[in-house]
């Protein structure tokens, strides 16, 4: 692999940008049949919660324009399963793995990190913030800077010294900003920008909610502009912030577009449903991209769109387009 | 050989109309040479730069070697994504994933084998007769669907099997009624050891019960379940998820992708289908609205 995509988040350092989204990609097991899990900059796995959830009845997803609505209910084995049954295979493969936790109180947060501290072979961990609160009648951590800081802090305070923490946010806030220095003040050290996004169908046969749930997140292409926003307003306010950019990537321009905006990673999520070879495709496709802007390196590309019209970022000469060691 | 699925460009031989269904032959080798009956196929729909997203998981009705390996799809064109697949035209190239899923568990010793399709889900009972009668196994046939038009492969089962009977609801063909009204009388006639079907959810659960009041295991594909509810079909996407109990007693909601869609009948919690049932593991102990509205 070229060191053209190599990237820094933090204190993480990946061989290329290219993660798997949260609850996208299984256990990694069903992707594995398709491509080796090893050639991803990291796999993120769905978000574990302290126990085993069924989730929400079928139908649980539909189609929209450009995206997909799914109201899932976060199901999943639970962290004792997880840890015996799931991890232990990731890491076996030698995959990079970021897990995400989730919960519905500020103590399962602090608890799963907890869990994770002497489990051996973690990369990071990611917050998936975007989680209703019962302890606030169901209002979401990731709606209220102070709900999202407090989830932040004790996984912080329960996570392993070191090990790096990112906060997975939701795009459907007033200020994503606000929440987004909220959680870096609380000691996360790179957010991911975005989840889902709370929206709505309605089946026009039935004539009622398309889901079992009502409303879902959208998720797909039909969010990448948000997706896009939200990257670039974060990092116009946090340039040294490390990003992880995700929602509606499917291509290597896709991708490119989070990094100029300000991402140094980018996750796949939906795309692997419709094509489960996407995460080597999209990081083949990117440095194509970068080559063919003369680009040398990923870092010179993060944040670009930020900088002003008509400035050149570092070119490579075409006749040696590897040849960038400084 | 290996076990594990591809994804390959498929180029498209023919597409047919078979009474009210498509029938659809691609060239895929790799996919043709994996198969066993019972498994299914993932399509993306819509071409390169679709907005549909979703995968469509549709039975296979049979692999054959020509050209290489050819696979043999049977649907109904009635939504879009099903639709624009029956507007391809020989040489169109479709993204094809396969094959998937678990197949039909087969008896080791050459037993009587009732085999019930509804609608096009009849379509992918034949494979599984192929293999059946090579293995020196009776083979008769429950063919079902609403009219004459939905009935698959009636011909096809008179040819091959040592039985084939047909039911349809407005009696258009073959006798009037439903699977539940001749298949008790079927299985006593053939002495059927073990019955397997692929259909439509109600008939499947008929079926599984018949089958458990004769003593008799069933085999059926949730098919059509899996077309409703499945995004991915390779088992990454958990919006198929359906009740099976297992072994010890537990309910645990189960991928119709990956963990079927053949199931053992008797496993099956038929009429929880679209719940989460109140004892299964992880259900829900409260319920809430506001419980895990995103994801
Ligand atoms: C309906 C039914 C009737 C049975 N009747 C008898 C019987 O009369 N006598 C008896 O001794 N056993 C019988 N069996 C048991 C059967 O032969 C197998 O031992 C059993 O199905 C193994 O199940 P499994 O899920 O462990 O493995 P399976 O998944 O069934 O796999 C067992 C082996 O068969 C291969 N295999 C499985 N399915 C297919 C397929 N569709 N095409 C090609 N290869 C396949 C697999 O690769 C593997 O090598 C019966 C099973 C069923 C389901
Ligand atoms: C079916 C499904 C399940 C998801 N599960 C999780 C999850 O468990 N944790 C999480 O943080 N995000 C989850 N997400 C959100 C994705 O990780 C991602 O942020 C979002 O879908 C936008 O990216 P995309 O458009 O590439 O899918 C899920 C999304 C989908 C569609
Ligand atoms: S269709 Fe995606 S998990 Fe079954």
């Amino acid at each position: 692999m070229s060191e053209r995509v190599t990237t820094t988040l933090g204190p993480l350092e990946l061989p290329n940008p290219v993660l798997t989204a949260s609850g996208c990609g299984g256990t990694g097991r069903e992707l594995a049949q398709f491509f080796d899990l090893t050639r991803l900059g990291a796999f993120v796995t769905t978000s574990v919660m302290a126990q085993a959830r069924a989730g929400r009845p079928t139908p649980r997803v539909t189609e929209t324009p450009s995206g997909l609505l799914t109201a899932m209910g976060l199901p999943g084995p639970g962290v004792e399963t997880f840890l015996e049954r799931d991890l232990p295979w990731l890491i076996e493969q030698e995959v990079r793995t970021i897990v995400s936790v989730a919960g519905s109180s500020v103590e399962e947060y602090g608890d799963l990190a907890r869990r994770l501290r002497n489990v051996p072979g973690v990369a990071a961990i990611e917050v998936n913030v975007a989680c209703p609160n019962v302890e606030d009648r169901g209002r979401m951590f990731g709606w209220h800077p102070a709900a999202a800081a407090s989830v932040v802090r004790a996984v912080r305070a329960h996570a392993r010294p070191g090990l790096p923490v990112f906060a997975k946010l939701a795009p459907d806030v007033t200020d994503i900003v606000t929440i987004a220095l909220a959680c870096v003040d609380a000691g996360a050290d790179g957010l991911t920008l975005i989840n889902t996004m709370d929206a709505m169908a309605i089946d026009p046969q039935t004539l009622r909610p398309a889901l079992t749930g009502v409303s879902g997140g959208l998720s797909g292409p039909a969010v990448r502009p948000v997706a896009v926003r939200c990257v670039y307003q974060v990092h116009a306010a946090l340039p040294t912030t490390p990003i992880i950019g995700v929602g509606g990537i499917s291509t290597g321009l896709d991708a490119l577009e989070f990094i100029l905006a300000g991402a140094s990673a980018v996750a796949v999520g939906t795309a692997l449903f419709h094509d489960p070879a996407a995460g080597p495709r999209v990081l083949r496709e990117l440095e194509e991209a970068l080559a063919a802007r003369r680009i040398g390196r990923l870092a010179d590309a993060v944040g670009l769109a930020h900088k002003p019209a008509g400035y050149v970022p570092p070119q490579v000469r075409p006749q040696e387009p590897e040849k960038e060691k400084l | 050989m290996s076990d594990t699925p591809v994804q390959t460009s498929a180029t498209v031989l023919t597409v047919r109309q078979v009474q009210d269904y498509r029938a659809m032959t691609l060239v895929a080798p790799a996919i043709a040479e994996r198969f066993r009956p019972g498994q299914f196929v993932a399509l993306a729909v819509g071409g390169e730069h679709t907005s549909r997203l979703v995968r469509r998981c549709i039975g296979v009705h049979e692999v054959k070697s020509d050209y290489g390996g050819t696979v043999e799809l049977v649907f109904a064109d009635t939504e879009p994504g099903t639709a624009w697949l029956a507007g391809r035209r020989s040489r169109d190239q479709i993204d094809l994933v396969g094959p998937l899923g678990r197949p039909f568990r087969l008896p080791r010793d050459p037993v009587t084998c009732l085999l019930v399709g509804g609608g096009p889900g009849g379509a992918a009972v034949f494979a599984l007769a192929d293999t059946l009668l090579r293995r020196g196994c009776r083979v008769h046939f429950v063919l079902a669907g609403a009219s004459a038009r939905q009935v698959f492969g009636s011909r096809m089962a008179q040819r091959i099997g040592d039985s084939s009977a047909v039911v349809t609801e407005d009696g258009s063909m073959g006798e009037k009624g439903t699977v539940r009204d001749v298949l008790p009388r079927v299985i006593e006639e053939t002495g059927a050891d073990v019955v397997y079907g692929c259909g439509p959810t109600a008939l499947l659960r008929s079926l599984t019960q018949i089958a458990g009041d004769f003593g008799l295991p069933s085999q059926v594909s949730v098919e059509e379940f899996l077309q409703q509810t499945g995004a991915c079909g390779i088992g990454v996407c958990m919006t198929c998820m359906l009740p099976v109990h297992g072994e010890d007693g537990v309910t645990r909601m189960v991928r119709a992708c990956a963990d079927g869609p053949v199931l053992r009948g008797d496993r099956v919690r038929w009429g929880d289908l679209g719940t989460i049932p109140f004892d299964a593991l992880g259900a829900p102990r409260v319920l809430s609205v506001s419980e895990g509205g995103l994801q």
